[in-house]
């Protein structure tokens, strides 16, 4: 047996299990049922509050303006991992997202798959988005289909290899979303649930009140109970039943609303942008999300 | 000649020291302010929402603290005040004339205040605009720690 066979069939196991890996890896979009049911026509008015909810603006504003209708994209968020410029995702044809279908609208929000076929990165908050209604959804787009057209393309990202390398993003997904039921249930008349659903999905609180771990997944364990802030030195808090011990259900909405604490404070940093947004969200939602947060023990999951 | 330089050394020394003296002194001052404008605030708030009665007293009260610091501050900004036990972001001496225009303004909308403000309705109608001061500030130039 010459010395190369051996090397030939090592050669072709690693090749074998790099093109199942590949595939494993492959970005999986919504299904069928999904796409269809989300290409109904959208609520504009009901995806506004969506909008300010999901916090959409914050991101996706570019540098050092005010218009949270203008959405141009390109808001550097800096990361272990490097650099992410959110997109343009103002209704411009071109650069924006103007032409894409609502399928692939869901597919971006619900997926983290974008038209083009790749995996989003997870900067994107796709982890919490993905489990927002369809009529959500679907109302969300109606909305930013009426926002301003922004003719300006969309910032690469600056990321160094091996991140840069998008399909490796299905493997995240395979290790750190959890297969649970999509939607979260949204009752409105259980204020629970359409707080869970509000904090866990489009309001997406834990993605920045989290600790993570090292490839930048949650860490689950610790939930909502504080995170670095990812652009500035400082931290965003536990909002945890321990964290907000000494708030009542009604200081949390009202400074959700305010910016007020009762400390007689005011919320600031990246804080202060959410306020702006939920300033513009229903009493009714922020009193659930304040339930959510108050009622919630570090460790519960979601 | 060795007596001169070890009394320039130590001269040298000790203006150092008194520099950073100076500038923990200023962070100190700084947050001393700021904790007395929020000791001011802590009953307006729930005057805000109604769950407490309107009391003139203690929102002029709030509005003369805030006034007072708002003419403070801007001198407790020394270049060896950036780091140490402060929450203030390297963003306050890169943009310290911003800053400085915004306790102007923190000063002049509080003195307009403690002129406009004289009951219930006027407080709740001009109140909500004026703590938007305390915000803007603190989302561009604090990052607090806990």
């Amino acid at each position: 047996m010459t010395p190369a066979l051996p090397f030939a069939v090592g050669a072709a196991i690693v090749a074998l299990a790099a093109a199942v890996g590949w595939i494993v890896m492959a970005p999986k979009p919504i299904d069928s049922a999904v796409a269809a049911e989300v290409s109904e026509p959208g609520d504009e008015a009901a995806g506004k509050t969506v909008f300010f909810v999901g916090g959409c603006a914050s991101c996706h504003m570019s540098p050092g303006q005010k218009d949270p209708l203008r959405l141009g994209g390109g808001m550097e968020l800096k990361t272990p991992f490097g650099s992410f410029f959110p997109p343009n995702i103002s209704p411009d044809p071109r650069m924006g997202i103007g032409r894409w279908a609502p399928a692939q609208f869901a597919n971006a929000l619900l997926a983290g798959v974008s038209p083009d076929g790749e995996h989003y990165f997870p900067a994107f908050p796709y982890p919490s988005y993905r489990h927002m209604s369809v009529k959500d959804v679907r109302d969300l787009l109606a909305f930013l289909r009426t926002t301003v057209p922004v003719a300006e393309p969309s910032r690469p990202h600056e990321i160094p290899f091996p991140f840069s390398i998008r399909r490796l993003v299905g493997l995240w997904k395979r290790l750190f979303l959890p297969a649970i039921a999509r939607p979260l249930a949204s009752d409105p008349t259980d204020l629970e649930d359409l707080g869970r659903y509000l904090v866990e999905g489009p309001g997406h609180c834990a993605e920045c009140h989290s600790p993570r771990g090292w490839f930048g997944e949650i860490i689950e364990s610790r939930r909502l109970t504080g995170g670095p802030l990812p652009t500035s030195k400082g931290k965003a808090p536990d909002i945890t039943s321990a964290g907000l011990k000494n708030w009542s259900e009604s200081d949390i909405a009202d400074a959700l609303s305010t910016g007020l604490t009762p400390e007689g404070d005011t919320l600031g940093g990246p804080m202060a942008e959410v306020v702006r947004n939920l300033s513009q969200a229903p009493e009714r939602d922020l009193a659930a999300i304040a339930h959510y947060l108050k009622t919630y023990k570090a460790g519960a999951g979601r | 000649m060795k007596k001169s330089t070890a009394s320039v050394l130590a001269v040298v020394l000790s203006a150092g020291l008194a520099a950073a003296a100076m500038g923990a002194d200023a962070i100190k001052e700084r947050r001393a302010l700021m904790k007395a404008n929020g000791e001011a605030t802590k009953p307006l708030v729930p005057m805000m929402k109604g769950t407490a009665p309107f009391d003139l007293a203690t929102v002029q009260k709030a509005l003369k603290t805030y006034m007072n610091a708002a003419e403070k501050m801007p001198a407790l900004f020394p270049d060896d005040s950036k780091t140490g036990d402060t929450h203030a972001l390297p963003a306050v001496w890169e943009n310290k004339a911003d800053v400085d225009a915004r306790f102007k303004k923190l000063g002049e909308d509080a003195k307009a205040a403690l002129a406009e403000v004289k009951d219930e309705a006027s407080f709740k109608a001009i109140m909500p605009d004026f703590f938007k001061n305390c915000g803007g500030c603190h989302e561009k130039y604090r990052a607090k720690q806990t």
